[in-house]
């Protein structure tokens, strides 16, 4: 049995249904991120495990332990928020011991553990300092300990990373990933930004419109999206739109271009239009390139990102961007010029709404 | 530019004249007790006068009365508004004011006929009871000045998400509001005490309808039957407003704490 269980959770403001039939099972010392656009219902879903909201419908439970009744304060769940929300009059050192003292524990049983979280966040040095004399990066640091002290069953983030600078995002998503391996703690972690979801969690829940558009690991979510949503949410995506040409044997045609793919095309007919997708980092024009399937077009375009030119090609009524390392001398193609994209037909993916 | 500058320092001057004259003339006056010189024979009489250090005392412990149930009063109140109704805050607000739109005189005489001893809760009856309702109607006279000041400081810090990270830390409510909510909007409550203080000193409608000795109707009684004392006592009343005005602007400054970045 799993350690979070979230069963049929359904939660409404009014008449606004914000999460609809929500089902989600979390093991032990899991780390899962909630993915999604602004409105989706992901942090509602964290506030609903939390106890700061009310579900209108299902049941969660923790270890086993059904937290229907249950307030915020009995549930021993710890949570990060985005605005920190550190106690202004207390200093760090009273901060990280708030929950312990709340908790009655005894005075050297606090020192003891809130020593170990400031050491746990390499924050020792400045257990006299109030939050006002902080940087956004170490405050959030002195929240996750806070959150941490009274070993919480389990860790609830909440866009912790949002109003950090570009910088200490990075550095900071890395030391919570390294922390919750070391305790081995549950973690829900909410994001907007698919990058952090792709780079710190064990899976990724992507959210659309109060459901649950996708389950699976950072990689089965990148590489094969279950939807169009998830498509074009996590990492750029070409879409492009074909005809099915011969469905017995998955033969489709993009422009006057044909191509038979490896997945099963579903029900459909000949004549019917479907949507695919195709990473941009997927296909290669170069000369000897691997790949069993070739697109020839017309380039519109060739944008130089730094690590990556991103050229954008016309085959057909679709334009498809591919990726190509930057290295010195390599010349990019002019627009107008006519290439070849090659790649694994496996990789043309059948989008689905 | 220049002639701007001028009238901008001609008015400043007019000002300063205005509020600063009458005052060094009071200051003077109170300070000709003696016959052909000056000396603080006015202000000696005053503190030696023993209906002084009574009405004074009195005064002083009302106030404090009225601030500690007025903080006890207002704080739970702004904090529960900003947090769970912030639909109800123009009603509240609204309900703060009118004790700036209705006169002292009718509150009083509100009170007198709600809380007489013929009433279903008759407070006028004794001491104590009567001293409860003016400690009340010093609330409600400064409920408007509490009231803004503690809703300010609270809106100077996060208050619903530093309630539910107490509250995910085990805290109950009297742990969130005495140690997460108070503390933080200390500087609101300081400046509305203050306000309190300076405004109980002075009052003298209620304490006087409901016969009680306090520092105001001592101040008509002085003024009324004796000569240099009341000058005296308007530099003392002065001085303990300005006193108090001080405190707040020391406390403000002083303040060790500043507002979560949200």
């Amino acid at each position: 049995m799993s350690f979070l269980s979230l069963s049929h959770i359904q939660k409404s403001f009014g008449p606004v249904q914000v999460v609809s039939d929500f089902n989600m099972e979390i093991e032990k010392g899991e780390f899962v991120s909630f993915l999604g656009p602004s409105g989706c219902g992901k942090t509602t879903v964290l506030r609903m495990i939390a106890g700061f909201e009310t579900p209108s419908g299902g049941t969660i439970t923790v270890a086993g332990k059904n937290q229907a009744g249950l307030k915020p304060n009995q549930r021993n769940i710890g949570m990060v928020f985005q605005a920190y929300a550190l106690f202004p009059n207390m200093n760090v050192f009273d901060n990280v011991a708030f929950g312990l003292k709340v908790a009655g524990r005894p005075k050297e049983e606090i020192d003891a553990r809130v020593r170990e979280m400031l050491g746990l966040i390499k924050l020792e040095h400045l257990a006299d300092r109030f939050p006002y004399q902080m940087s956004g990066g170490q405050q959030q640091r002195v929240a996750l300990a806070r959150a941490l002290a009274p070993k919480p069953q389990v860790l609830l983030l909440d866009e912790p990373l949002s109003a950090l600078d570009a910088k200490i995002r990075v550095s900071l998503r890395e030391e919570i990933r390294m922390i919750q391996q070391q305790l081995g703690i549950t973690t829900v972690f909410v994001t907007h930004d698919q990058e952090e979801a792709l780079s710190i969690s064990d899976r990724i829940v992507v959210m659309n419109a109060g459901c649950a558009d996708q389950i699976g690991t950072p990689a089965e979510i990148y590489n094969r999206p279950a939807t169009r949503f998830v498509a074009s949410f996590v990492g750029t995506l070409n879409l492009i739109e074909a005809k099915v040409v011969d469905p017995a044997v998955n033969r489709i045609s993009i422009g006057d271009q044909g191509v038979t793919l490896r997945e099963p095309l579903g029900p459909v007919k000949a004549g019917d239009t479907i949507s695919l997708a195709l990473r941009p980092e997927a296909g290669s024009i170069a000369e000897g390139a691997k790949g069993d399937t070739a697109l020839t077009g017309e380039v519109v375009s060739s944008n130089f990102l730094g690590s990556v030119i991103r050229t954008r090609m016309r085959v057909g009524p679709s334009i498809i961007s591919f990726d190509m390392f930057n290295s010195p001398g390599l010349v990019p193609p002019s627009a107008g010029e006519t290439v070849t994209l090659r790649f694994v037909a496996s990789d043309l993916l059948v989008i689905r709404d | 530019m220049k002639s701007t500058r001028i009238l901008a320092w001609l008015a400043i001057l007019i000002g300063v004249i205005y509020f600063i004259v009458p005052l060094i003339g009071t200051f003077e006056f109170s300070l000709r007790m003696r016959r052909g010189e000056y000396s603080f024979d006015a202000y000696q009489s005053v503190f030696s006068d023993i209906q002084f250090r009574t009405t004074f005392g009195f005064s002083m412990l009302m106030a404090l009365f009225t601030i500690v149930f007025g903080m006890l009063l207002v704080v739970p109140t702004a904090y529960w508004v900003r947090l769970r109704l912030p639909r109800m805050r123009p009603v509240v607000e609204f309900i703060t004011l009118l004790p700036l739109v209705i006169p002292a005189i009718v509150i009083v005489f509100g009170y007198l006929r709600l809380y007489n001893s013929s009433s279903f809760l008759p407070l006028t009856n004794s001491t104590s009871g009567t001293n409860m309702l003016l400690v009340f109607s010093y609330m409600t006279l400064s409920l408007p000045y509490m009231y803004r000041a503690v809703d300010t400081a609270m809106r100077m810090i996060d208050v619903g998400t530093l309630t539910e990270a107490a509250e995910s830390l085990g805290a109950k409510w009297p742990t969130i509001l005495f140690r997460c909510i108070f503390p933080n909007v200390m500087s609101g409550v300081l400046s509305g005490a203050f306000i309190t203080f300076a405004i109980v000193m002075g009052e003298f409608t209620m304490a006087s309808l409901l016969n009680r000795p306090a520092f105001g109707p001592y101040l008509q009684l002085v003024g009324a039957n004796k000569a240099y004392e009341p000058s005296a006592l308007a530099i003392i009343a002065f001085a303990i407003t300005w006193l108090s005005m001080g405190l707040l602007q020391l406390v403000s400054r002083f303040q060790k704490t500043a507002p979560v970045k949200a």
